[in-house]
C-alpha cells in the first residue's frame, strides 16, 4: 500500500536524511521523500498497519532532523 | 516570507547590530580601554550574538553527533565558529555563523518562492463546482462530493471542474493551462470539455463524466507533483557525493590542523615564519577551520532539485508533462527520434486531394461517390461526403451493398453505383486505370462502366516539416518515420516532412523490432532513442524505446499511462521545445555543478595554503550558493525556447 504525507522540512540534505532515516523505519517498504513538493510517499510493507508506522517514522525523523514535520 | 523564515531574519538584524560596534573595537578602531583591560569581556559580548544568530546550528550538530550522523553542515559551521573563537578571533567566527545564516535564509525564501511560482504555473486545480437548485440558485461544492452524471453550471471566468459533456451553452474555453495553446476554443452542446480549463464568455450546463480523482485536471497535478520524486542521475550523484565528501572534508581539515604543526616542530621547517609554538597551532587550526567553512556541499545540494523541478514546472506550463527528473535527463540526450505517422506526423484525417479520368464532372463524380456510401463512418468515406461538400440526401439512395474487401455498391438516382478497389471493378466489369498518384485510390464504376477514381491522402501536420528542422536543429541525428503504410506512401512522406530515414509496411509488432533495433545503433554509447506516437495502440512501443512520448494525449488515459513524456496537444513542434527544455535544464544543472564545485574546490586549496581567510570562505559558501539558486531558477523560463 502506498500513501502520501505532507511535510515540512528546511533543507535539501534534511529531506534526505528524512527519506533515509523513513526507508530504515520497520513496516516500510520504500519511501520517496520529494523536497521541492515538501511530500513523503511511503510504500508500507504487507500487513503493516501506516497508522503505527507512520508514528515510527516520524520519531525516526525527528531523530535526525528536529526541525521536520510530517502532517500525519 | 512564513514564521520560521521571520524569525531567522529578526535574529539575523539583531545580531547583525550587535555584532558591528563589537567587531570595531575588537580590532581596535574604536578604543575602549575597558575592554582593552579585560578581553575576556569581550570574548562574552560577542557570545550574545553568536548564541542568538547560531543556537539551532549548535543545537541541531550536537543532535547529529547523538544520532551518530555527525558530518553535516550543521557540525561544519559549529566546528569552524567554535575553532575561530577558541584562537580568539571572535570578530570572524561570529561574522561566519551569522552569514551562513543570511545564505540559509535566502536559500529557504527562495525555494519556498519558486516552489509557489511553480504551483501557480500549474494553477489548475479547481477550488469548487456549482449545482443549480430546485429553485435556480447555485449552490457551491466541493468538486470531490459530486458524482458522475451530474449537472453543474460553469459561469464565465469559472475554471471546468470536472470533465464531461455540454448539455447546455456555448462558449469559448481557454486550455492554456492544460496545453500551453492560447487560442481559446470555441465549444457547444455535445462536446466534451476538460477540468482545468476556463470558461471564457458563455454560462455551460455540463454532465460530469468523470469523479474528481479521475478528472483531467487531478491527474495531471497529480502526474507533476510526483514527477521530480523520480530522482535523475544527477541527482543520485549529489546525494551520495555529500554523504561521502562531507567526512572526507572533515578529516582533511583535522589533518590539516594535527599533522603540519607536528611536522614544522619536530622538522623545524619553516618554523622561523611563528613567534611561538603556540602560534603555529593557531595558524594551523584557523586554517582548518576555514576548510570546514569552505566545505560546506549546500549549493550543489539545493541547486540541482531545485533545477530539475523548476524545468518539469516550466515544461507543464507549456503543455508538456514530463514524469520524472529521469525523463527529462534521458530527453536531453536524445539523439534519434522515431515516429509513428497516422496522427503524429499526418493529422490522420483523409481528405480528397485528386480526381482522375472522369469522364463527367469531379463534383458530379464525387456526388455519386459520397451518396453511395452515405451510409457509412469509416474515415474514406467521410472525406468523400467532406468533398462533396453538399448536403447528402439519403432519399437519392437505395440498395446499398457492402462487399467486404471490395468496396460498395448502391443505386444513387436509379443508376448503379459501384465505389471500390481494382477488385471492386473487376467484379463489375469495369476496366479501371492504375494510378500513380501516392494515396488511397477509390475506383468508380457506374452501370457498369468505368467512370474514373478519386485519391486519398492523409494530410501533413501544419507543423510537421518545421518540426523535424528544429529537431535537427537541437541536435537529433536520425528521424524516422515507422509506418503500417505502403512503401510509396511511407516514402513520399518522409520526403515531405524531411525524415532521415523510414520502415514502411511494418505491423504492430514489427515497430518494436524496428525500435529495438534502433536501440542497437545506440548500445553502449550515451544517445538515447525516443519513440512519439499517438499513444492509442503503440503503448509497447513507447514502453520499449528510452523514452517514450505521447502526443494528442489530453484525455487518454492509457497514453498518458504508458507515456513518459506526454504532450498535451498534438503539434509536432512540442517534441523539439520538450528536448530544448531538458536540454536547457541539464545545461543549467551541469553549469552549477561545475561552477560549485569548482569554486569550493579553488577556496580548499588557497585555504589549505593559508591564503584564504574566513572571510573569503565565508563569502565564498554563501556567494556561490546564492548565484547557484539564481541560476536553477532560469529553468523556469522555457516559453520562447
Amino acid at each position: 500500500m502506498k500513501k502520501s504525507y505532507k511535510i515540512e522540512v528546511d533543507c535539501a540534505n534534511c529531506a534526505n536524511l528524512m527519506e533515509e532515516a523513513a526507508k530504515k523505519t520497520a513496516g516500510v517498504k520504500d519511501a520517496v521523500v520529494n523536497f521541492m513538493t515538501l511530500k513523503m510517499n511511503v510504500e508500507f510493507a504487507e500487513g503493516a498497519d501506516p497508522k503505527a508506522v507512520m508514528q515510527d517514522v516520524l520519531k525516526n525523523c525527528k531523530a535526525v532532523e528536529e526541525d521536520c514535520e510530517i502532517f500525519l | 516570507m512564513n514564521k520560521k523564515q521571520k524569525n531567522l531574519l529578526i535574529r539575523i538584524i539583531i545580531a547583525a547590530v550587535l555584532w558591528v560596534p563589537l567587531f570595531l573595537i575588537s580590532e581596535e578602531i574604536i578604543e575602549v580601554p575597558f575592554f582593552q583591560k579585560y578581553p575576556i569581556l569581550l570574548f562574552c559580548f560577542f557570545l550574545i550574538p553568536y548564541l542568538l544568530v547560531g543556537h539551532d546550528i549548535l543545537r541541531k550538530a550536537l543532535n547529529g553527533i547523538k544520532n551518530k550522523q555527525v558530518f553535516d553542515e550543521n557540525f561544519l559551521m559549529a566546528i569552524a565558529t567554535i575553532g575561530a573563537i577558541a584562537l580568539g578571533e571572535y570578530g570572524e567566527g561570529v561574522a561566519v555563523m551569522l552569514l551562513y545564516q543570511v545564505g540559509e535564509l535566502f536559500q529557504s525564501y527562495a525555494v519556498g518562492k519558486s516552489r509557489k511560482n511553480i504551483s501557480e504555473l500549474m494553477d489548475i486545480r479547481p477550488d469548487y463546482a456549482n449545482i443549480e437548485q430546485e429553485d435556480g440558485t447555485l449552490e457551491k461544492v466541493d468538486p470531490y462530493e459530486v458524482e458522475v452524471g451530474s449537472i453543474i453550471v460553469i459561469q464565465p471566468g469559472e475554471k471546468v471542474p470536472l470533465d464531461g459533456v455540454i448539455e447546455e451553452g456555448n462558449s469559448a474555453l481557454n486550455t492554456s493551462a492544460l496545453t500551453g495553446e492560447s487560442k481559446p476554443r470555441e465549444v457547444a452542446v455535445g462536446d466534451e470539455i476538460l477540468s482545468g480549463s476556463i470558461n471564457m464568455t458563455g454560462v455551460l450546463k455540463v454532465r460530469t463524466t468523470t469523479e474528481f480523482d479521475e478528472s483531467t485536471a487531478s491527474k495531471i497535478l497529480d502526474l507533476v507533483e510526483n514527477a521530480s520524486s523520480r530522482k535523475s542521475k544527477s541527482e543520485n550523484f549529489i546525494a551520495k557525493f555529500a554523504r561521502v565528501y562531507t567526512p572526507i572534508v572533515c578529516y582533511a581539515a583535522l589533518f590539516l590542523a594535527v599533522v603540519p604543526p607536528l611536522f614544522i616542530m619536530l622538522t623545524h621547517v619553516g618554523a622561523h615564519h611563528y613567534a611561538t609554538t603556540g602560534a603555529i597551532w593557531a595558524d594551523w587550526v584557523l586554517r582548518a577551520c576555514t576548510f570546514l567553512v569552505i566545505s560546506c556541499p549546500c549549493a550543489v545540494v539545493i541547486s540541482i532539485p531545485l533545477s530539475f523541478f523548476a524545468g518539469i514546472g516550466g515544461a507543464s506550463n507549456q503543455g508538456i508533462l514530463i514524469k520524472g527528473s529521469n525523463y527529462l535527463e534521458t530527453l536531453s540526450e536524445v539523439k534519434a527520434v522515431a515516429f509513428d505517422k497516422t496522427g503524429t506526423i499526418t493529422k490522420g484525417n483523409f481528405a480528397v486531394t485528386a480526381v482522375h479520368h472522369s469522364p463527367v464532372a469531379e463534383q458530379e463524380l464525387l456526388d455519386y461517390a459520397a451518396h453511395a456510401e452515405c451510409h457509412s463512418s469509416h474515415p474514406i468515406s467521410l472525406s468523400l461526403q467532406q468533398a462533396y461538400g453538399s448536403k447528402i440526401d439519403p432519399t437519392r439512395v437505395t440498395g446499398i451493398e457492402e462487399i467486404s474487401g471490395h468496396g460498395i455498391k448502391a443505386k444513387v438516382d436509379g443508376r448503379n453505383v459501384a465505389i471500390g478497389n481494382e477488385k471492386m471493378m473487376k467484379l463489375v466489369g469495369a476496366e479501371s486505370h492504375p494510378c500513380h498518384h501516392v494515396g488511397t485510390i477509390i475506383h468508380v464504376a457506374i452501370d457498369g462502366e468505368y467512370y474514373g477514381h478519386i485519391v486519398i491522402t492523409d494530410e501533413l501536420k501544419e507543423h510537421s516539416k518545421e518540426a523535424m528542422q528544429q529537431l535537427k536543429k537541437a541536435g537529433v541525428e536520425k528521424t524516422i518515420m515507422l509506418t503500417g503504410d505502403a512503401e510509396s506512401v511511407a516514402k513520399k512522406v518522409a520526403e515531405e516532412v524531411g525524415l532521415t530515414d523510414y520502415r514502411a509496411e511494418l505491423l504492430p509488432a514489427d515497430k518494436v523490432t524496428a525500435v529495438e533495433g534502433l536501440l542497437k545503433d545506440y548500445a553502449g554509447t550515451n544517445k538515447k532513442l525516443a519513440f512519439v506516437g499517438d499513444g492509442i495502440n503503440d503503448a509497447p512501443v513507447l514502453a520499449r524505446a528510452d523514452i517514450g512520448i505521447a502526443m494528442g494525449a489530453l484525455g487518454s488515459d492509457a497514453a498518458i499511462e504508458a507515456a513518459d513524456v506526454v504532450l498535451m496537444d498534438d503539434d509536432p513542434l512540442k517534441i523539439s521545445k520538450a528536448i530544448k527544455i531538458s536540454r536547457k535544464c541539464l545545461g543549467i544543472v551541469k553549469q552549477n555543478i561545475a561552477f560549485a564545485l569548482g569554486v569550493k574546490l579553488l577556496c580548499l586549496i588557497l585555504a589549505a595554503f593559508g591564503i584564504a581567510n574566513m572571510w573569503l570562505a565565508i563569502i565564498a559558501d554563501v556567494g556561490v550558493m546564492i548565484l547557484a539558486v539564481l541560476n536553477a531558477i532560469r529553468c523556469l523560463a522555457v516559453k520562447n525556447l
